[in-house]
Order: C-alpha cells, then structure tokens, then sequence
C-alpha cells in the first residue's frame, strides 16, 4: 500500500520517549509569540515507523540490489568501509563553530584528512588548490564562474559571454545564468565534439569562460581540446572543466595539464560516494594559479609548528558559498575510497570504466544505432532509437521502462539532447562482465521485440511497484502535501 | 482579419488596432501535454519579438514572444485554470491581446501557407 | 584490486569483441602530448588500514566535553530508529528518482518530507530539500527578486540573521544588479525604526530570522504588513525545533521560508552535510527552485508518487532555470522524516518546551551570577547571550579545561562584541550539567 503516514496516524499514539526534562517550567512566552495550532505532524508508534520506512525501502532500485546503466551519472559501488568511517563519533559529532571560535586544537583531525584530500585532488586533476566547500557539482559549477567573473572585474574585463557545447549538461546553461553571464552554445560536429572552426567564429573579446566537460556527454575526447583552450586564452576567456566525467581518465589526463583554469569534481560520481537517492553530493572545486586569489573562505593551511589551522582568506575572496566545509562527511567517505584505491587502483577504475563501455557499444551496435560507431569511446557510449521510433512507433523511453521489469535500471535517454531518441549508458567499472552480458541481451530483446510486437511495450514495467505514472495529471492538479 | 505566424511558432490575428495572439498547433504538439501558462501583465509594453509570457508542458517549457509590439490589453485567465485548452484548440485559443504599435511588423510575418512551407525544413 | 571484478579471462574476452589488442589502445584518441604529467599517490590500502587511520584521526578531534555550543547547528537527540532506517542501502545506494516506477519509495519519503514541512512552517508549497539553510537563504533572496519580475532591486537583512548566511547571500548576489543592505546591530533584536524607514517599493524582500542569531524571540507581524504594502516579500528564517511552539511562517503572514534542518535528525558532522528547508505561498511556487514531488496515478489507477513541475529545473529549462540546483540533500530529509515521524505531533510541542525551558532556567541561574550579565532584552528561546567581566576566549578556554564547551564566541562574528558568547541548552542537557556548568562559571570569572 501506499498510504502515508498521515493516513496511518491515531490521535493519541506515540512514538519514542524523549529525555525526562529535570527542570522546572519556565513562565510560558507571551501569547502574540507562539504558534496557533500544533504542527499537525502524524502520530504514530515507532514500530510503525520502522515498518513504514522498511517497507518504503522495499519500493526502490539501488545499486546494491540493481545494475544502474545510466550514462553520466556514474553509479558505481559505494564501499562499505566508507558507511563505517562516516559514522565515527569524533567525525561526526565535531560542531562547527569550533571553527568560528578558532579552537583549531579541537579539529585537528578534521583539518587533516581535508588537507589530504585537498592535495590528492591536486594531484589527480593538476590544479594548484582546491576548496571544498561546495556541496554539489551544480554547486561546485557556480563557484567556479563566480571566481571567473570576479577574476574578470578585477582585470576591468567587459565580458558578457559564456560559451558551452551543445552536448553540456543543464547545469552549465543554468550555472552562467545565475552569475549574470549570457550563454552562447556551440553546435557538435560529425564526431560529437565541440567544433573548432564554429567555436572559432563565436570566440571574441565579451567572452568570460568557455565551459567544457572532458570526455564530453557523449562519451568522446574532444582532441582540440588544447587548441580551444589556447584559443580561449588569447582572449582572456577562462577554461571551465565540468569534471562529472573524471572517472574515464584518471592518472591518464589532468585538466591542469591541459590548461584547464578551474574544475569541479562530482564525488558521488568518480570517488564512490552513495547517490543517497539524490544526495548529498559534494563538488569541490580546483583552480589554476590565475583564481587562487579569488577561492572562496575557508581554507585550511599547515605548518610545522602550528599544525593545522584556517588559513586567512585572501583579500580578493569572493566570499561564502557555505557555511562551513561543505558535506563534510561525504568529503570523508570520498578520501576512504581514495586511500582504499590507491594509485594503480586509480588508474584502473578508468581503464576499466571505459574497457566495459566500449564493450557494450560492441557488443550492441549491430543491433541498434550507435550515435558514433566508428570510434571508440571513453566511460559511456550513446544509442540511438530513431529508427525504432520511425519504424515501429518505440521511443527511447519505452525501452528503458522495458528494462525494469528485469531489474535493470533505465539508462539514461533524452539527453544528450543533440542524439534523437538518445540512450546513453554508462556501466562503470564495478560491474562485472556476466551483469553486462545480461544487460546487452535484454537490450537485444528489447530491439527484437520493437519490431515484432510493439504493441507489448505499452504495459511496461509490469512488476514494479505502479505502471507508468500520469506526470501530466500531477502538474495540472498539483498535489505536493497531505491535507 | 489575417491570420500571419512567426519563426517562434506564435500565431497573429489583427482586428482594428488590437491583434490576438497564440500559438500555433504545431508548437503545442513539440510541447505535449500544457500545463501551466504564465500570462504577461495587462498594460505592460511589449517590442516585437519579446518575452512576455511562458508555457509549461510536462516536459518542456518555452517562452512565447510576442510577433508584434504593443500593449498588453487583455490576457486569457481561462488558461490559468484549463491550459489543456491549447492541446484542445490551439490555433483558436488566444493567449493575449495587444494593441499593436506598428502595424507593419505584420507584414514581416509568415502567412498560413508560408508557416506550412517552414515547419517542413524544420 | 579493489571493487574491480575483472579476472585476466574477461578483460582478454572483453578486448577481443572490441576488436583492439590492450587495454592501453582505448585511449589512443587522446594525444600524447595531452598525457598527464604526473600522478603521484599513495599505494592502496585494505580497508582494515584505513579504517584504523580514520580512527586514529577522529581521535584528533574532541567531541568529549558537555556541549553548550549552538549558533545554529545544536546538539540534538537522534533516535536509533532514524540511523536504522536512514542506512537501508535501498536509500542511500539509491540514485535520484527520475524513473518514478523503481523509485516509489524514495519519492514517497519525500512526499511526506515536504508534508510535514509544510505543516511545520506553514507553509502551502515547500520542496526535496536544498543544500543548507545558508543557500535555501540566498535561494530564498533570488526567489523574491524573480517575484519582483526583476525590477524590485533591493533586498534587505535584518542584523539578527546568521551572519555567515549574510556572507553566503552577499557572495550569492553580487553578480547580479542587486543591492543587499543589511541593518546594523542596535542591540539583540529587531531596530524596527529604521527598517520601517527602509522599506520602500524598490524592496523585493526582507529576510529575518526568528528566533535570532543571539536567540531572541520578537513579533514581525507589524513589520510584515508593511513589506505587504509596497508588495515587498517577507522571507522568513528559523529553526525548525522552535517552531513546535512559536509562530510559524503562516502565523505572521512571511511569504518564503528558509532554514537548516541539522536539528531534524542529522549529525553535526563539522558542519555538513545537513539539508535546507526552502517553503513559500503556493502562489509563489514556479519560481520555486529545487525538486518537488507530487501525487498522481499510474494507469490502473494506483496512487504514484512522481517528480512534477519538473520544467522549472535546469535540466529542461536550461539556463532559463530558478536555479542551477539539481541535487537534494535527499538521504538528510529522509532523515529529517523518519526524525519528525518518531517525535510526532505532541513530542514535538513537548521537545520545544524542553529546549526553552532548559535555556530559561540555564539563563537564569547565569544571570544570577556576579559579573554574568544577560545581553538579551527580548525572550528567548534555547540560546542567548551572556556578558562577561573577560574575554570570550579567555572564558572558553576556561570552560574548556572544566570539560565544556561553552559557547560561541560573538566578537569573531561581530564588531565590539569581545566580551560576549552565545550560550545554548537543548534537550539533551540535565540540571545536573547545567548546575556544573554554573558553578565553573562561578569560579572563573
């Protein structure tokens, strides 16, 4: 069933007790402060908390029962060493304000294990520093053209522009509008990659950043990328790193190297740590020696004597985005995971990542449309259901329902939005060959059966817990809380 | 009374001074199932070729751009309660009415035949 | 090699169906001269190691001493029953439920997150969750300009807002046209007179925070209705364990609300991650960022929980989004949930009354102290200020060596407040600790 809480609620019943109050009751506040009614929360025991909750739990994917297939997401194992680590009592227990109160002896080792994370991230992207306060990629991404457009008002820059591929994420677009910048997109050539003659054309003195991800959405290594961004340069323009897609290159490329001036990292992608079923994620954010001035405040400095301690920021800061480190606790769980892997583990969770992507491009191109059949790719591979669409009336969605009446979850479809019908599939490294061979066959039967019996797919999914929901029905007659 | 279209899809009628204005059954088709219209406010002046109101399908959301400037005399509230409407009747239900400012932005607008011709090279 | 399941025999089958010869070759379109020039790191470790060195390094951190640390991050109880449930890997392993059909249960939670949000403030509309309470509050601030139609161009803070979410605001803002004005500190509360004075039709909105950052309690209906006048928005701040007895959001007529949520159920965690509550007037709701969940039915009828309104998201919209936020902080409003649903509607009132009642009498023995004066000239709720005869950190180290944390120190937030700290008492607190904590004062001042 699917009734809430409210519904199961009795007037009378309770759940846990809360600690015995041992004082007296203070004289009641004035009337004119205090609220009307009580906040009508349920009432109900705490068994039937638990029940609920449990049964609620019962009612989803996740990637320790179910193969997530979805391109640009990345969800891969998450260790459970990291659960472990996280729910240690002097990590998470540690308030805050210490930091206000700049009692750096109580958070030493706080302080240490995000220097250490600081520095490998360093190390694996070739920036010079890293903040970690964001508290997601789009967050990350946002922090990232803030500092752009303060390194530009500093240099008295009258830039207006920020230039993105058609294939970026919707975070890009959205990012640069928040910090006031115009957004020019830039058309994909024959080979998905961000045209370099078309970029040429719209590349002027107004442009501020140039925002990239690397391989880009399709799963593709732009190789101009080093002529974009000296191109970029030459016009004072930044170069913006979206890092969603780090976990195809680790130990092979760095952004840093490359002349990237600024990146952010998704930890809930390529360093492992759990979706959480939409978060919290985490998006620290690296910069090159051109934006060190302008990170935001709270940094963590080291010194012999001192030890650890918060550095001062930096006079051209350009202020808060959080109010302390970000998710902490996520920044742990990705260092674990870090430490767990190693160097050479590193560099293998790339290899791997993209060995079983282009395995099942192979393995599925002579069954349906590649976007890009004749490369390789990196970390993900894009489909194509057109065909099918035209032919026999399938769309990218309903192969995707198709396949989670067997447990699979969907790939990711509709995006990139340059691929019609697109279905982008992102296996990961963590997967092993025999749930991959699954996979691939019952995307074969999925084709087979779009051309013998289209009619079948309406029905899908039939085992889960509903069919296919009236989205349309929600949005006209909105119902977004019990009343 | 001339019916024009614009390239956004944005249908025109000129009565006297005020033209109607909707969209065209071809862009509510691209966008499914409506479900919200954001209408412009009356008396608020509009260039040719603005955003002065939106549209939420499940799916997607657009913008709709005015074909000719003016100012907004009337919008139609029936759209805030029933944006099914659209799906219903696009070419029929007007979204706004203008007073238009210059009539001769119409003559830079598509006629029926002319927007048949261009959502095929779409 | 950890959580890599390929054996020698699969990357060599693996290899041969791609039709290349190594491994190496599946990054031949990356040129050499693009290489990465170094990739110097530790060898891996077994997990066993590295649980040892994080239990060596949280050793490093004290979190041993009777905290009476508040600011806006509290030391609350936590029931078994939300870490139980929270740590299902069914809902932490989960991903975003984008495919309503394999994600029931999450959408579900959520549902009744929002629920329960909504019946906590009072609010008509509210979404999955935000980052934090300091960006749901620059949200919050960008709502109200977008309200405005982007032609109300002032916002304005009141001197009782958490001054780090002022900076987060500030730093939020000043890449567009806008201008925050935040009102200098009178004294613990709201300088009404001068706010009244600044309120003119340019204003988008007002955010204040009650109770405040020194923990005092006021009444901004008045104020409120003339925001209301000049259609300016009232974007009001709390914590969410106050509101079980004062008023909501709903009662003095704010149209957006903003808030932290650490004190629903999750850690402290040095500051994150927690979840921020963002919640306005149904009116108000597209330009409302962030997820939101809704009720519909499938095709057979059945009750279906689904993402809706999904065309304000950046996903769709683009760079025409409310916000560039794509994530929740989903597993903390789950948390947040389960927390609310264990306290349930009479415990909260009673879990409310605890933290003022605690605060009151704490407040009151201290003031009784000779030298302790009480800043506060408004009540309070479960922290408030004290004034001491030394400074603040010569009074926490003090404290600190008598096994407590005692507070926060203001004079690093504001200006010429050297001597003063911000003193909480929530629930968890007995007489016993409190009458200590008391007499150590006693002794050192």
């Amino acid at each position: 069933m699917s009734s809430t809480l409210f519904e199961k609620s009795h007037v009378g019943r309770k759940g846990i007790n809360i600690p015995k109050q041992s004082v007296n009751d203070a004289p009641k506040l004035d009337a004119s402060l205090l609220r009307d009614t009580k906040a009508n929360l349920p009432e109900v025991s705490e068994f039937d908390v638990v029940r609920h909750f449990t049964r609620l739990s019962n009612k989803n994917f996740s990637i320790d029962a179910n193969f997530y297939p979805l391109g640009s997401c990345t969800m891969k194992y998450n260790p459970k060493v990291q659960e472990r680590v996280g729910g240690l009592a002097g990590l998470a227990n540690l308030h805050p304000h210490h930091i206000t109160n700049n009692q750096t002896h109580l958070v030493q080792g706080a302080l240490s294990s995000l220097k250490t994370l600081e520095n490998n991230l360093c190390e694996i992207t070739g920036m010079e520093a890293f903040t970690l306060t964001p508290q997601a990629g789009a967050h990350g991404e946002m922090l990232g053209v803030m500092m752009i457009g303060a390194y530009h008002k500093k240099k008295g820059n009258n830039k207006r522009y920020v230039i993105v591929p058609d294939s970026s994420h919707g975070t890009n677009p959205a990012t640069a509008a928040m910090v006031d910048y115009d957004v020019i997109t830039v058309k994909s050539n024959k080979d998905g990659s961000m045209d370099f003659e078309a970029f040429k054309e719209v590349m002027s003195d107004e442009v501020a950043a140039v925002m990239m991800t690397a391989p880009n959405t399709l799963g593709l290594f732009n190789p101009a990328v080093k002529k974009i961004c000296d191109l970029a340069h030459s016009y004072d323009a930044l170069m913006y790193y979206d890092g969603a897609n780090m976990n195809a290159i680790m130990g092979v490329v760095r952004p840093g190297d490359i002349g990237f001036d600024v990146i952010h990292l998704n930890l809930h992608k390529t360093f492992a740590t759990p979706h959480g079923g939409g978060g919290p994620g985490a998006g620290p954010v690296g910069v090159g020696n051109k934006l060190k001035e302008f990170l935001p405040d709270l940094q963590v400095g080291f010194s012999e004597e001192k030890g650890y301690f918060f550095d001062t920021p930096h006079q051209n800061c350009i202020g808060k985005i959080s109010p302390f480190f970000g998710n902490y606790l996520v920044l742990v769980r990705a260092l674990v995971y870090m430490q767990t892997l190693g160097k050479e583990g590193m560099i293998n969770t790339s290899k791997k990542a993209v060995l079983n992507a282009n395995y099942i491009l192979a393995k599925l191109k002579p069954h349906l449309k590649a976007a890009y059949p004749n490369q390789l790719c990196m970390h993900e591979c894009v489909f194509s259901a057109e065909d099918l669409t035209k032919e026999y009336g399938i769309k990218a969605m309903d192969i995707a329902k198709y396949l989670l009446d067997f447990g699979l979850h969907a790939p990711t479809v509709y995006f990139p939005l340059i691929v019609k019908e697109s279905i982008m599939i992102e296996p990961t490294e963590t997967e092993n060959i025999d749930t991959i061979d699954y996979f691939c066959q019952k995307m074969i039967d999925a084709v087979e059966l779009a051309k013998s019996n289209p009619e079948a797919f309406k029905e899908f999914p039939k085992t889960l817990p509903i069919s296919r929901p009236d989205e349309t029905k929600a949005a006209r007659s909105l119902n977004i809380r019990w009343q | 009374m001339i019916k024009k279209y614009s390239n956004e899809h944005e249908w025109a009628i000129l009565d006297g001074e005020v033209a109607s204005i909707g969209l065209s059954a071809y862009a509510v088709e691209q966008l499914g199932d409506i479900t919200f219209v954001e209408l412009p406010e009356i008396g608020a002046e509009a260039d040719k070729d603005d955003s002065i109101a939106f549209i939420e399908s499940v799916k997607a959301a657009s913008d709709i751009y005015t074909p000719v400037g003016g100012e907004v005399v009337e919008a139609n509230e029936e759209l805030e309660n029933k944006p099914e409407l659209l799906n219903e009747a696009a070419e029929t239900t007007w979204i706004f009415k203008l007073k238009v400012s210059d009539a001769s932005e119409f003559d830079t607008l598509m006629d029926e035949a002319g927007y048949k011709a261009y959502i095929e090279t779409l | 090699m950890p959580y890599i399941p390929h054996t020698a025999q699969d990357v060599r089958k693996m290899l041969d169906v791609i039709g290349i010869k190594e491994e190496s070759n599946l990054f031949d379109a990356i040129p050499n001269e693009l290489r990465a020039k170094s990739f110097d790191l530790p060898e891996g470790l077994s997990e066993f190691e590295v649980f040892d060195n994080f239990a060596a390094l949280a050793n490093q951190n004290d979190t041993s001493k009777i905290s009476f640390l508040g600011g806006g991050y509290y030391d609350h109880i936590i029931p078994t029953a939300v870490d139980s449930l929270s740590t299902r890997s069914e809902f932490y392993t989960a991903y975003t439920p984008y495919q309503a059909e394999a994600s029931q249960g999450t959408l579900q939670a959520l549902y009744e997150f929002q629920s329960m949000i909504c019946e906590l403030t009072g609010m008509e509309a509210t979404n999955a969750s935000m980052y934090d309470g300091g960006t749901a509050m620059a949200e919050a601030a960008l709502m109200a300009v977008r309200v405005g139609r982007s032609k109300k161009k002032k916002i304005l803070v009141d001197s009782g807002v958490n001054p780090i979410y002022i900076k987060i605001v500030k730093t939020y803002l000043a890449y567009h046209d806008l201008e925050v004005i935040v009102l200098d500190v009178k004294n613990d509360g709201c300088d009404k007179e001068r706010l009244l004075s600044l309120i003119d039709k340019d204003v988008a909105g007002y955010i204040f925070q009650n109770p405040n950052f020194f923990g005092s309690v006021e009444d901004y209906s008045e104020i409120i209705t003339a925001l209301h006048d000049v259609k300016a928005l009232a974007i009001m701040s709390s914590y969410p364990i106050a509101l079980g007895i004062l008023q909501s959001a709903k009662d003095v007529d704010a149209d957006i609300f903003c808030g932290d949520g650490q004190s629903l159920g999750n850690y402290l965690g040095f500051g994150g991650p927690s979840f921020g509550i963002l919640a306005c007037k149904e009116k108000y709701i597209r330009n409302l960022p962030g997820r939101i969940v809704g009720i519909t039915d499938d095709a057979e009828g059945r009750r279906s929980y689904v993402l809706t309104l999904q065309a304000r998201e950046q996903h769709i919209r683009r760079d025409k989004a409310t916000s560039n936020i794509c994530s929740n902080q989903n597993l903390m409003a789950l948390r947040a949930t389960i927390f609310m649903a264990l306290i349930g509607k009479e415990g909260f009132v009673k879990l409310s009354n605890q933290n003022f009642n605690n605060a009151s009498y704490l407040k009151d023995e201290l003031s009784k102290v000779e030298g302790i004066s009480i800043y506060n000239q408004n009540p309070t709720f479960n922290e408030f200020v004290i004034e001491l005869p030394m400074s603040s950190s010569e009074f926490i180290n003090k404290m600190e060596s008598k096994n407590f944390f005692a507070g926060l120190k203001l004079d690093a937030l504001y200006e010429n407040f050297e001597n003063k700290v911000l003193v909480s008492a929530t629930e968890k607190r007995t007489k016993a600790q409190m009458d200590e904590f008391v007499k150590s004062v006693k002794e050192i001042v």
